[in-house]
């Protein structure tokens, strides 16, 4: 559904990616593991839009989207969970929800999507007029993964979904997150917790300094000595 | 080695983490600013200093009442105040557009931070004689020199408020195909916001400080020329009843700011 072929990006003279291929086929959670400042939100953001890549291609359902603008990719149904969340905090979250469904594919649906995010997460009908600011941690995640989801996507990458939050919480964002994925949502999945994403993931890459350096399923990852080493202090 | 690590195990390590929070008292604010005056009052009652010099805070509570019963203080407060507000409203306007262009365009900011930076050290007050040349010894020259001297912080204020916008939400907000203005109006001002109400509470004291200076130098009407014509006539405490009534405008002034700040960051 969305692969990605030796893609290359730099900041400056400094190279955040070289080489990174990977691919995530339709229906399916893939995992994308590495430590800080591997280019875990570099290769995400590229892939949005946000950043534009040196070299390499970027296919979402057969097409090219490389160096597209993030609206329109955004607009293809390739939705993004920010790292930190992002939700507008002095908006409330109506009207953060209300932005989300501001994508022209989505827009004709807005009021009845709305109502689906509303059952999806009821906590945030309680906090309805509330300013996204005043939510919780684990609240602001709902809130942007409902917000993300208002535009229709069939794809989202979630950065770090469970960055700051408690393990319970934590454990709730991936639960939703395999649900999602249960009814029919493909998802490209970050995270710095590694045993957790490696568990709900069918495939999985590791990424090292920037390059791809481990590929396979998740459960396989799991069990592989240098992942265990590296990541779980095994 | 070992032996030096067992002796620093058995030896109790005081809790540190304490102190640093230093707390509220209420009542204790206020004893200690009655202490204050008592203590002024009891040192021009008992040590016989000269009224002239240094009146007592009943002589100067007497003069103020008076001032406002008889005497005219009251519209002077006015005048005063209504410069404030017109200087203050067309300096802080225009600074905020300026400030908010020099946050979003790439022209505006090269040429805004050169000009702003150029002249933002100039004491404004030193303008008030060109001022007058301009516009003549009337209103204008005074409120087109607090205007000058509130503009300068607001500019800066709503520009570095418009750079701490975190970029990531405008990124986020970019990705949902939001327009410019919406982007400007949703995301980015309210996020300069606490920047801009901290230029304002700095450009406020700014206006009032300009009143004064400008109604010392040319003015028959407002607190700073009632204040210098008291002076002038050795009226000590006429002219302590001027400055309380200002510390008391200034006071309410920042008052009004912390308002606007709560009702505006609610959503921390």
């Amino acid at each position: 559904m969305l692969s990605v072929e030796s893609l290359d990006l730099f900041y400056g003279d400094a190279q955040a990616l070289s080489g990174v291929t990977l691919d995530v086929p339709e229906g399916e959670i893939v995992a994308i593991v590495g430590a800080n400042g591997a280019g875990k939100t570099s290769l995400i953001r590229a892939i949005a839009g946000m950043l534009k890549p040196a070299a390499g291609r970027v296919f979402y359902k057969g097409a090219d989207i490389t160096g597209l603008d993030s609206h329109r990719v955004c607009n293809l149904g390739v939705g993004q969970v920010a790292e930190g969340r992002q939700v507008f905090p002095t908006l409330t979250v109506r009207e953060n929800l209300a932005m989300g469904g501001l994508l022209p594919r989505a827009r004709a649906r807005k009021t009845g999507n709305m109502e689906r995010m509303l059952e999806l997460f009821p906590r945030l009908r309680e906090r309805l007029t509330q300013a996204a600011g005043t939510l919780s941690g684990g609240e602001q995640q709902m809130l942007a993964i409902a917000r993300c989801l208002m535009g229709e996507p069939d794809l989202v990458m979630f950065d770090e979904p469970s960055l700051g939050l408690s393990p319970a919480l934590a454990n709730d964002v991936l639960d939703t997150i395999v649900d999602l994925n249960r009814k029919g949502l493909s998802c490209l999945l970050v995270e710095q917790n590694v045993a957790a994403s490696l568990e709900i993931a069918k495939h999985a890459y590791v990424l090292e300094n920037g390059s791809i350096t481990l590929s396979g399923q998740g459960s396989q990852l799991l069990a592989d000595d240098r992942v265990r080493q590296a990541y779980l202090g095994m | 080695m070992a032996d030096g690590n067992a002796r620093n195990r058995l030896a109790p390590v005081p809790f540190r983490g304490a102190g640093f929070a230093p707390g509220e008292h209420r009542l204790g604010g206020a004893a200690a600013l009655v202490a204050l005056v008592a203590i002024w009052q009891a040192i021009s009652s008992f040590l016989g200093v000269s009224p002239l010099f240094l009146p007592s805070p009943i002589a100067i509570a007497r003069a103020l009442w008076r001032l406002i019963v008889e005497g005219d203080l009251l519209s002077q407060i006015g005048v005063s105040a209504l410069r404030i507000a017109a200087g203050w409203s067309l300096g802080a306007s225009i600074g905020l557009v300026v400030g908010l262009a020099m946050g979003l365009f790439t022209f505006a900011r090269a040429a805004g931070f050169a000009i702003v930076s150029a002249l933002f050290p100039i004491p404004k007050i030193a303008l008030l004689p060109l001022m007058i040349l301009w516009f003549g010894i009337g209103e204008p020259s005074k409120i087109a020199t607090i205007a000058l001297g509130v503009f300068f912080p607001t500019a800066i204020s709503a520009a570095s408020g418009v750079d701490s916008v975190p970029r990531n939400l405008i990124r986020m907000a970019q990705s949902f195909g939001l327009p410019f203005a919406d982007i400007v109006r949703k995301v980015v001002l309210p996020g300069a916001l606490p920047s801009i109400l901290a230029g304002f509470r700095i450009s406020t004291s700014i206006a009032l400080l300009l009143v004064v200076s400008a109604e010392m130098v040319g003015a028959e009407k407002g607190i700073g020329a009632f204040v210098l014509q008291a002076g002038n006539l050795m009226q000590t405490d006429q002219l302590l009843a001027g400055v309380v009534v200002l510390s008391g405008l200034g006071l309410a002034v920042a008052r009004a700011i912390a308002m606007l700040e709560k009702r505006f960051s609610s959503w921390r």
